[in-house]
């Protein structure tokens, strides 16, 4: 077990490598940067007292340097103008556009983004499992047709009109305000009961609305796969000697069908994170969503490189995740060596 | 141990062989033992009641697409001032009793000056027959010949919103089917690019196996632990902003291409590792078969269904894709019309308040994903016909 963990330690830590890289990459491929367009926008205005403090940071944060210098000291195995002060010591970088470190900027998002994420990783499999057993075990009856439409339904519909929809329609019904994470009042305040109360209230929308196509997709996959080991002589054996309908399906073919189930968590959590940073757009949740599209706009590249990165970074962990799960359930996966 | 067989040939009687003179088979079994996969699979695929009527649904789609502009009722440009966000006019069938054909009745437009809005009162005293084959807005068809023909056009003064209009007063169900050239187009040009990547990767490592195969495998891994849309927004707002709009769709769909093939590479990988060890290619290459004829003729036709399969079931992702880029303003940009730019145009909640049927672009992206994936679905049952 300790080796498996450490063979996945390994292969984490250099895709988490290639993944810096190919993001770096990615956020220099637009012409110019932040501050050199500011410059550029301060010199026509005739403003030479900005400029300097422009071209002091250009200095600061090594930008006059070749690119992939610039990448080595932003993840921090080079020394930039202060030394080694990069991703690996924990110092996230300078955001031009707030004029405040990235840690700031991000703060309180950081940790919403993975509540929401969480939520919703909760969500498909409370909801899925359930759905999945009873249209498995009730093939084509009225109920089994409902869910499987209603899957292909959250499979077709775009989740930010979803969320657009459900903003609208919550309020006018319901009368809740849903945009945000909690209601107004409580932005800057500290945390109390009445804010975690707020912000449970406002969790509900957006996770129903990120966690659809994934629920439908789970449902689809677990279905299939319960029906699969339905089908197999060990589950005719086992009530033909008498066992009855729930034990015989929770305690063997149940448990099959969850093998796929957790290893599918990985392919599950970029679809997810990809849907919470759109879902996140149209309600204004605090999440890291809104602020990577603005700096992505403003070509803001320690902070837009830096949300990347903490994208990846939770996808990443939450494949280890599942990886580890799956380890614990068969001994196969765990047993297996060079595979 | 190809290698190792001689170069003389091995003697293959030329005359074909026919399986039914050695063992007859029943009568009724005769035609699906001789029938061709693809015919067998066609028999299967049928079967599928709902992925024929998907794909039916789709060859409609797709016959729009070349003739949009003598379709849609209006030019996608043409602004009506008088009309600004009019609501959708219903088509009608019978008038006071009497039958007519279809026609729209007219309306007229006051402003409320205590709330501020456009209010559109329908007129139903006369009815307003729509025409046929008529002559109306001029275009450019296919941006080569000037004229001016349309399938149906509004009454003679009169105006045939059907799905009302947008800001600009224009005419949101020509919109929508000027919209359907692109974001069907996008998807079809999407998976031709990933096809082509995922079949040269796929191929490359499947058939190459050893170290190469192993950095390939490593490359889909990274490729799919990301999560698609932030690196979308990255890369398009990494498209130059001076590009004209049809080099922005080009970048767009080169894009989600990109991220697209490694899940078709994988299983190209897969169905290439697995049918080299069948028994047919064994027996092909026994009986003297050169390479390429193995690939050309046992391989390629064998995981070729599948790959269809696959590339169908991945097309709505990237009619979804283009839809939710070009809604957050960093995919396509006007004046190119897309499903996902309509949609752009409904992005607050005052659209959804009061102009409700700006959101019904929604209605054929959900139409079109869904049908690909039935579709998708039915393929794949039968890519594989002897099962």
């Amino acid at each position: 077990m300790i080796r498996f963990l450490l063979r996945r330690l390994v292969t984490m830590v250099v895709t988490l490598l290639i993944i810096s890289a190919l993001v770096f990459f990615i956020i220099k491929l637009p012409p110019g940067d932040f501050l050199s367009n500011q410059i550029a926008e301060l010199r026509a205005q005739g403003e030479s007292a900005s400029i300097a403090k422009a071209e002091f940071l250009i200095k600061q944060y090594g930008l006059d340097r070749p690119a992939w210098e610039q990448y080595l000291v932003w993840i921090g195995v080079m020394p930039g103008p202060n030394g080694y002060s990069g991703l690996l010591q924990g110092d996230w970088g300078w955001s031009f556009e707030f004029d405040k470190p990235v840690v700031e900027v991000v703060g309180d998002a950081l940790w919403l983004t993975l509540l929401v994420n969480l939520a919703v990783v909760i969500f498909i499999h409370v909801v899925s499992i359930p759905i999945a057993i009873y249209s498995a075990t009730r093939q084509y009856s009225v109920g089994d047709y409902i869910a499987t439409f209603i899957g292909y339904i959250g499979l077709a519909t775009p989740s930010f009109l979803l969320a657009l929809i459900l903003l609208y329609y919550m309020n006018r019904w319901f009368g809740v305000s849903i945009g945000g994470l909690y209601d107004a009042q409580y932005a800057g305040e500290p945390w109390t009961w009445d804010k975690i109360k707020s912000l449970l209230s406002h969790l509900i929308v957006p996770t129903l609305v990120i966690g659809l196509s994934g629920t439908a997709a789970m449902i689809r996959r677990m279905r299939a796969n319960l029906l699969d080991e339905l089908g197999k002589q060990y589950y005719v054996t086992a009530k033909a000697k008498g066992l009855g309908p729930n034990k015989a399906l929770l305690k063997y073919p149940f448990r099959m069908s969850l093998n796929p189930f957790i290893a599918d968590i990985g392919n599950l959590l970029p679809h997810l994170i990809s849907g919470s940073v759109l879902v996140s757009l149209v309600l204004s949740l605090p999440t890291v969503g809104p602020i990577l599209l603005s700096a992505l706009k403003s070509q803001d590249q320690f902070l837009a490189g830096f949300i990347l990165m903490f994208v990846a970074v939770l996808t990443v962990i939450g494949m280890l995740i599942s990886d580890l799960l799956l380890a614990m359930l068969d001994p196969r996966i765990r047993m297996g060596g060079g595979r | 141990m190809n290698t190792a067989l001689p170069t003389k040939r091995h003697y293959v009687d030329p005359t074909p062989f026919d399986p039914g003179a050695t063992e007859p088979v029943g009568a009724e079994n005769e035609s699906f033992y001789r029938a061709s996969s693809w015919r067998l699979m066609w028999w299967k695929f049928r079967r599928h009641k709902v992925a024929v009527a998907a794909a039916f649904i789709l060859l409609v789609f797709y016959l729009i697409v070349p003739f949009v502009e003598v379709i849609a009722p209006y030019n996608q440009t043409k602004r009506n001032g008088d009309f600004i966000y009019a609501p959708p006019q219903s088509l009608h069938l019978t008038h006071e009793g009497r039958f007519v054909g279809p026609f729209v009745y007219s309306y007229s437009q006051s402003f409320d000056l205590e709330n501020f809005r456009r209010v559109y009162t329908v007129d139903r005293t006369s009815p307003q027959p729509i025409r046929f084959f008529c002559r109306g807005d001029a275009y450019k068809f296919w941006g080569l010949v000037n004229a001016n023909v349309h399938l149906v056009c509004p009454p003679e003064n009169g105006t045939m919103f059907l799905l009302g209009t947008d800001r600009l007063g224009r005419d949101l169900l020509s919109r929508i089917i000027y919209g359907a050239r692109i974001s069907l187009t996008i998807g079809v040009v999407g998976i031709a690019v990933s096809f082509a990547l995922g079949l040269f990767f796929g191929g490359l490592a499947g058939y190459l196996g050893g170290w190469v195969d192993h950095v390939i495998q490593r490359m889909i891994e990274i490729l799919r632990s990301l999560p698609e849309l932030p690196l979308w927004l990255a890369l398009s707002a990494a498209l130059p902003a001076n590009w004209s709009p049809i080099l922005v769709f080009f970048g767009i769909t080169i894009i989600l291409g990109l991220l697209d093939w490694p899940g078709l590479a994988r299983a190209v990988r897969s169905k290439l590792l697995a049918l080299r060890e069948e028994d047919f290619v064994k027996a092909a290459e026994l009986m003297g078969a050169s390479k390429q004829r193995i690939i050309a003729r046992h391989l390629i036709p064998n995981f070729m269904s599948h790959l269809i399969a696959s590339a169908t079931l991945s097309i709505p992702s990237m009619i979804l894709g283009e839809t939710a880029l070009s809604f957050l303003g960093l995919g396509l940009r006007p004046p190119v019309t897309s499903w996902g730019v309509l949609l752009n145009e409904a992005q607050n909640l005052a659209a959804v308040q009061l102009h409700p049927w700006l959101l019904f672009p929604i209605v054929p992206v959900i139409v079109v994903v869904l049908a690909f994936n039935f579709m998708g679905d039915g393929l794949r049952d039968a890519a594989d016909p002897y099962h």
